[in-house]
C-alpha cells in the first residue's frame, strides 16, 4: 500500500469530486459508482489562478467544477466550498480531494554526505514525494565551501532535506554540510519574513549538533535516518515529512491554499507524488512492471516501478513549450533533425523552436509543424528517460546483496536497475502524447525514445487523470484502479521488439517470426531487420502470440528462443518492431529519411499523401 | 474551457501602469502613500547578511575538532579584520607556530567544536530598491516594498533580454519593415532607448553597445544573433539578469518579423520621451512581459481598463502567431463553435481570419492573439 495514509474512510464512497490545480489548468473529475463499478462520469477544466489578478486557487477550481456540474446538472458547491458529504436531495459529492503542482510545484534543495550514496537517497527521497531537486549539496561535490554557501544562498527552495551518515557512525560530515547551511541562512521561496523548513533525515546521532546549528536559523523537523545502514534505504518517513510541510508551508503560503484545504479531509498532495501512486498501485494490481512519463510544457516527468522499487525524476527543464529550447540545447539541433524525414533548414527550425517557447500555447497547424513537434518530443522524452536511469540505481557502496527472480538484479555498485526487457507497461501522457491526433503517433514517439525490448504494452492517458486517481488510491485504491483500467488508460496494443542483433545481421536478414491467434483470426506476420509492421489486433482483445526470434535477437527468452504469451490489442494494434535494440536511424541523411518514412508507412503515421509529398 | 485564445500583448497609448516594488528580504520603506517619485528614487532598503566564510581551524591547525577552543584568540560575536590572527597554536615551548589568519573583515558567527569549522561573516550588504518609473506611490506594503502607480503610454514585448532601465526614445528607421543595422546608430545614441523595424542585426547590437545606448526594441531577432550577443544559449524562457550592456526586446518573435504597424506607430508616437524599459521575461505560471513604459505620455485616447471578458468576436483585430501564416495581422471573421479537423488531424476550436491582403484563412483558435489597444 502506498506509504501516505493520513486520512481514514469513514463512510461508504459512492461518489469522489478530485481536482488537480496545474501549473496552467485545473482539472475537476466526478467518479460514481454504477452498479458495482466505479467511473468516470464527467470531467471540467478551467485556467488555474494562482497567479495575478485572481491570486485565489479556488477560483480556479471552483470554474472547473462548475463545469462538472453544468455537464452533469447536479449542484457540487456551496458558498462554503464543496458539498460533502451527499446530500439525500442528491446534490454534494461523498469526498472531495485535491492534488496540486500550482506556482511551480514543490522545489527543494538536498544535501548529503556522499554524492552518490546519502545525498543520492535524499534525492530520491524528494523526487519520489513529488519535488522538483533544485541542487544537490555534497561533501564530495567538487565546488568549495563558499561556492556551496553561496548556491545554497541563491536559490530559494521551498524546503531543504538534508541526510548523511548511518546511524553510529562518523558525525562530522553531516554537521559540517548543516554548518554550511547555517552560513548561508537561505531564505523560502514564498513567504517573506519565514523560516525556510530543513528536514534532517541523516544519523541520529548527530541531531543534538545538528539542532544546535541549525536550530536556531531554520524550521528544523528530524526524522528517521533515510539510510540508517549501508545496505538500507528508508525514504518513506522522510517523504512523509516532505508532504506534512509541503501542506503546512508551500500550501499554506499559496494563494487561496487554505481555503481550498478547508474543503477537503484528504491533504492536499504535490502532483507527480500522487501519480507514483498511481503508477505503484498500477504495478501491483497487474503485476507488471511500469515505466510512465508525462510530458508537459516546462518539465517531463519519468516513474518507474520495477519490483520493489519506485523511482521517479523530474526534468525540470525539458518540456515542450516553456523548456522547448532547453530541449534543442540538450539534444542538439542534429538529434532532432534525425526523426524528420524532410529537409528544413537547421536556421529555420530553431526560430521556429523559439517562437514555440515564446507563445506556448499555440498548436501545430501543418503537419510539417506536427512532424517537427514529436520530433523534439522523442528527444525530450529520451533526455529525460536518460535522466530517469541515472538516478534509477541500485544502491551505491555496498555489496551485490540478493536476487529476485529470474530477471530481475538488485545490484550493489549503482548500476540501473531499468530493465526494458521486463518492461510491461509503458504509460505515456502530457499533451503531445495525448493529444496527438493518430495514436499510433503516441506510440511510435515512446517507441523511439524509450526503446522497450521484447514485449511491452503501450498505453496513454488520455486525459491525465492519474495525479487524482493517485490521491484517490490512497483513501480508496479499488475505486482508483477500477476508473484507471476502464476510464482512463487508452490502451494502444503491445510491441514486439527483438533485442539485437549480437552479431553483424545486416538490414533485410531474418529477424522475427510472430504468430497471432485472437477470435478466429490467425495472422502470421515474417518481419526482417530494420522494418517494422502492425498487426490490426483490436482494443479489448488478447491475442496468443507465439513469437520466434532468429538466432541474433532476443524476445525475452533468449537469442533464438520462442516466446509463447497472450498479448494485449489495442487502438494501434501489435507492432512488431524489428528496428533492433538499440537502434538509432541511419547517419546519412537520404538513407535515413527514406528509412524514416518506410516506418512511418508501416504504422500509417500520418497521412499517406503527405508522406508521399516527403518522399518527394 | 471558454477562453481558448492567447488574450495579447498591451500597446496602448494611455493605461494604467502598476508596478510592485519589493525588497527580496524585510526591510524599511522609505517613501509614504502619495509621494511622488522617480525613476532612481529609493523606495526601500535593507541589509542582507553579509557573505559568510568558513575556516577549517582544526585542520589548519591540526588539532582535534573538539579541541580548538583552547586556540581561538576570538570568540563567537567578536568582530575581526582580515588577516587578523583568528587561532594560534604553539608547541615545543613556542618553537614550532601555527596559526590562522581570518580572510576577511567581519563577525566570528560560529566556532564548531564538532567539525573543527569557524564561520566568519562579512558586514551586512545594503540592498536598495528603486521606484523604476516616474509615479506615485499608491501603497505601502509595510517593511516589503510600495505599489507605484503610473499613467502613460505601455507596450508589452514578446520577449527580452537584460533588466529595469530608461531612456529617450528614438525611432531609427522608416518604416516596421525596415532592419536595424550598425548604420542606424549615431553617437547621440548614448543614453537611449532604440527603435528598429522588423529585425536587429548581430553588427546592430554590437553597436548599439558601442554608442552606449539603453536599450533596443524591434520586431525580431535571429536565433543564433541572440545567442552571439548573450554569449550563451537560452534553454529555458527566463530572462532578465543577463549582464548584458543594452537591454533588448522583440516586439514579434524570432527570426525576421515586421513589427506590428500600431506597435511601429505608437512608438513613432512616444519618439522623445523618456521611457522606463525591462527585458525581464518568463513565460510560465506569472507570464512575465518584457515592457516600455512612458510615463505621463498625453494621449489622444481615451483612458480605458482593459476588459476582456469580450474575448474574440467577429471583427477583432488579431494577429497570428503560429506557421503558416506567422506574424501576419488579421481580422475575425466568423467564430465557427463546433471543432473542425486541420491539416494535422487534430479536432480543434478554429476561427476564419482576414488577411491584410483580403484572403480568408482558417486559423486554430490557440494560433491566435488579439491586438489590444
Amino acid at each position: 500500500m502506498p506509504e501516505e495514509k493520513a486520512f481514514q474512510l469513514d463512510r461508504e464512497i459512492n461518489s469522489v469530486l478530485a481536482t488537480d490545480c496545474g501549473s496552467t489548468t485545473t482539472k475537476a473529475i466526478l467518479i460514481e459508482k454504477v452498479g458495482d463499478e466505479y467511473r468516470l462520469i464527467v470531467r471540467g477544466e478551467a485556467p488555474t489562478t494562482v497567479e495575478a489578478p485572481f491570486e485565489d486557487v479556488t477560483a480556479g477550481a471552483r470554474n472547473a467544477i462548475r463545469e462538472v456540474e453544468e455537464l452533469t446538472g447536479k449542484t457540487l458547491l456551496d458558498e462554503k466550498g464543496v458539498i460533502t458529504p451527499r446530500r439525500p436531495d442528491g446534490t454534494g459529492v461523498d469526498i472531495y480531494m485535491s492534488t496540486s503542482s500550482a506556482g511551480g510545484g514543490l522545489q527543494m534543495m538536498v544535501a548529503g554526505v556522499v554524492k552518490t550514496m546519502t545525498a543520492e537517497s535524499a534525492a530520491r527521497a524528494a523526487l519520489g514525494a513529488g519535488a522538483i531537486v533544485m541542487d544537490v549539496i555534497s561533501v564530495d561535490d567538487g565546488r568549495k565551501p563558499h561556492e556551496k554557501i553561496q548556491r545554497i544562498r541563491h536559490l530559494r527552495p521551498d524546503m531543504i532535506l538534508l541526510s548523511g551518515g548511518i546511524d553510529g557512525g562518523t558525525i562530522t560530515h553531516v554537521v559540517e554540510i548543516a554548518e554550511l547551511i547555517s552560513a548561508a541562512e537561505p531564505k523560502p521561496r514564498l513567504g517573506i519574513g519565514f523560516k525556510l523548513p530543513v528536514i534532517y533525515a541523516g544519523n541520529k546521532d548527530a541531531r543534538p549538533h545538528i539542532q544546535s546549528s541549525l536550530g536556531q536559523k531554520v524550521d528544523l523537523r528530524i526524522t528517521d535516518n533515510l539510510r540508517p545502514v549501508l545496505e538500507k534505504e528508508v525514504l518513506g518517513p522522510a517523504r512523509e515529512e516532505i508532504h506534512n510541510l509541503f501542506m503546512e508551508h508551500v500550501m499554506a503560503q499559496a494563494p487561496g491554499y487554505n481555503k481550498l484545504m478547508s474543503w477537503t479531509p484528504v491533504p492536499i498532495m504535490p502532483t507527480p507524488g500522487a501519480v507514483g501512486i498511481c503508477m505503484q498501485t498500477a504495478s501491483r494490481e497487474y503485476d507488471v512492471s511500469v515505466i510512465g512519463v508525462d510530458i508537459g510544457g516546462a518539465t517531463t516527468d519519468v516513474f518507474s516501478v520495477f519490483g520493489e522499487f519506485f523511482n521517479r525524476t523530474v526534468s525540470a527543464n525539458l518540456g515542450m513549450s516553456y523548456s522547448i529550447c532547453n530541449v534543442l540545447l540538450e539534444a542538439g539541433v542534429q538529434n532532432i533533425l534525425r526523426w524528420i524525414p524532410f529537409k528544413i533548414d537547421e536556421g529555420d527550425l530553431r526560430n521556429r523552436i523559439r517562437n514555440k517557447m515564446i507563445r506556448p500555447t499555440t498548436i501545430p497547424q501543418t503537419l510539417d509543424e506536427l512532424v517537427i513537434e514529436q520530433a523534439i518530443a522523442r528527444e525530450a522524452l529520451r533526455l529525460a528517460f536518460l535522466h530517469h536511469k541515472s538516478l534509477a540505481v541500485g544502491l551505491r557502496g555496498v555489496h551485490k546483496e540478493r536476487t529476485i527472480g529470474d530477471t530481475f538484479e538488485q545490484t550493489g555498485s549503482g548500476e540501473s536497475y531499468i530493465d526494458l526487457m521486463d518492461l510491461g507497461m509503458l504509460v505515456g501522457s502530457g499533451g503531445v502524447l495525448s493529444h496527438a491526433p493518430r495514436r499510433a503517433q503516441s506510440a511510435m514517439m515512446m517507441l523511439d525514445a524509450f526503446q522497450p525490448e521484447g514485449l511491452t504494452m503501450l498505453a496513454v492517458d488520455s486525459i491525465f487523470m492519474t495525479p487524482q486517481l493517485g490521491i484517490l488510491s490512497t483513501i480508496h485504491p479499488k475505486a482508483a484502479m477500477q476508473v484507471f483500467e476502464r476510464d482512463c488508460l487508452i490502451i494502444l496494443g503491445t510491441a514486439i521488439a527483438p533485442a539485437g542483433p549480437s552479431g553483424s545481421a545486416k538490414p533485410g536478414d531474418s529477424c522475427v517470426k510472430v504468430t497471432l491467434e485472437w477470435d478466429d483470426q490467425s495472422v502470421t506476420e515474417e518481419v526482417p531487420y530494420g522494418q517494422m509492421k502492425v498487426v490490426p489486433v483490436p482494443n479489448g482483445k488478447t491475442a496468443k502470440a507465439v513469437i520466434q526470434p532468429s538466432r541474433q535477437f532476443n524476445a525475452g527468452a533468449g537469442y533464438g528462443h520462442t516466446v509463447e504469451k497472450t498479448i494485449n490489442g489495442g487502438v494501434v494494434g501489435v507492432i512488431i518492431d524489428c528496428r533492433g535494440r538499440p537502434f538509432t536511424p541511419p547517419a546519412d541523411e537520404a538513407s535515413r529519411n527514406a528509412k524514416l518514412l518506410e516506418w512511418f508507412r508501416a504504422l500509417n503515421l500520418y497521412p499517406q499523401e503527405s508522406l508521399e509529398k516527403y518522399a518527394k | 474551457m471558454a477562453h481558448a485564445y492567447t488574450p495579447g500583448l498591451k500597446v496602448t497609448e494611455r493605461a494604467i501602469v502598476r508596478k510592485t516594488r519589493r525588497l527580496p528580504i524585510l526591510g524599511e520603506v522609505l517613501v509614504e502613500k502619495g509621494q511622488s517619485v522617480s525613476p532612481d528614487t529609493v523606495v526601500a532598503r535593507t541589509n542582507i547578511p553579509g557573505n559568510p566564510m568558513t575556516v577549517n581551524v582544526a585542520n589548519v591547525l591540526g588539532v582535534e575538532p573538539e579541541d580548538i577552543l583552547d586556540f581561538m584568540t576570538k570568540k563567537e560575536g567578536d568582530t575581526i579584520r582580515k588577516d587578523e590572527i583568528l587561532a594560534n597554536y604553539r608547541s615545543f615551548f613556542g618553537l614550532f607556530r601555527h596559526e590562522v589568519k581570518s580572510p576577511v573583515d567581519g563577525t566570528v558567527e560560529m566556532i564548531s567544536t564538532v567539525t573543527g569549522q569557524v564561520t566568519l561573516r562579512e558586514p551586512p550588504i545594503p540592498v536598495e530598491v528603486d521606484a523604476y518609473i516616474d509615479g506615485v506611490v499608491e501603497e505601502v506594503l509595510p517593511r516589503e516594498g510600495v505599489v507605484v502607480r503610473t499613467e502613460g503610454a505601455f507596450i508589452q514585448g514578446i520577449f527580452g533580454v537584460g533588466g529595469e532601465t530608461q531612456g529617450i526614445v528614438r525611432v531609427a528607421v522608416d518604416g516596421p519593415d525596415d532592419v536595424l543595422d550598425e548604420s542606424c546608430f549615431t553617437p547621440q545614441d548614448k543614453g537611449k532607448v532604440i527603435v528598429g523595424g522588423s529585425l536587429v542585426t548581430a553588427a546592430g547590437i554590437k553597436k548599439a553597445a558601442e554608442v552606449g545606448a539603453k536599450g533596443v526594441v524591434v520586431g525580431g531577432i535571429i536565433d543564433t544573433d541572440l545567442i552571439a550577443y548573450l554569449g550563451h544559449d537560452i534553454g529555458v524562457a527566463i530572462t532578465g539578469h543577463e549582464d548584458v550592456p543594452v537591454t533588448l526586446i522583440i516586439t514579434e518573435g524570432f527570426g525576421k518579423m515586421r513589427m506590428a504597424d500600431r506597435t511601429f506607430q505608437l512608438f513613432k508616437a512616444i519618439s522623445g520621451f523618456k521611457a522606463s524599459i525591462n527585458g525581464a521575461t518568463q513565460i510560465r505560471a506569472g507570464v512575465m512581459r518584457p515592457e516600455i513604459i512612458v510615463p505621463g505620455f498625453q494621449a489622444t485616447e481615451q483612458l480605458v481598463e482593459h476588459d476582456l471578458s469580450e474575448g474574440l468576436v467577429p471583427g477583432t483585430p488579431l494577429r497570428i502567431i503560429r506557421e503558416p501564416y506567422f506574424g501576419q495581422l488579421a481580422e475575425v471573421v466568423d467564430l465557427p463553435p463546433e471543432l473542425q479537423v486541420i491539416e494535422t488531424e487534430a479536432k480543434v476550436r478554429i476561427l476564419r481570419a482576414k488577411l491584410q491582403d483580403g484572403t480568408i484563412v482558417t486559423i486554430p483558435r490557440a494560433n491566435v492573439e488579439i491586438i489590444e489597444k
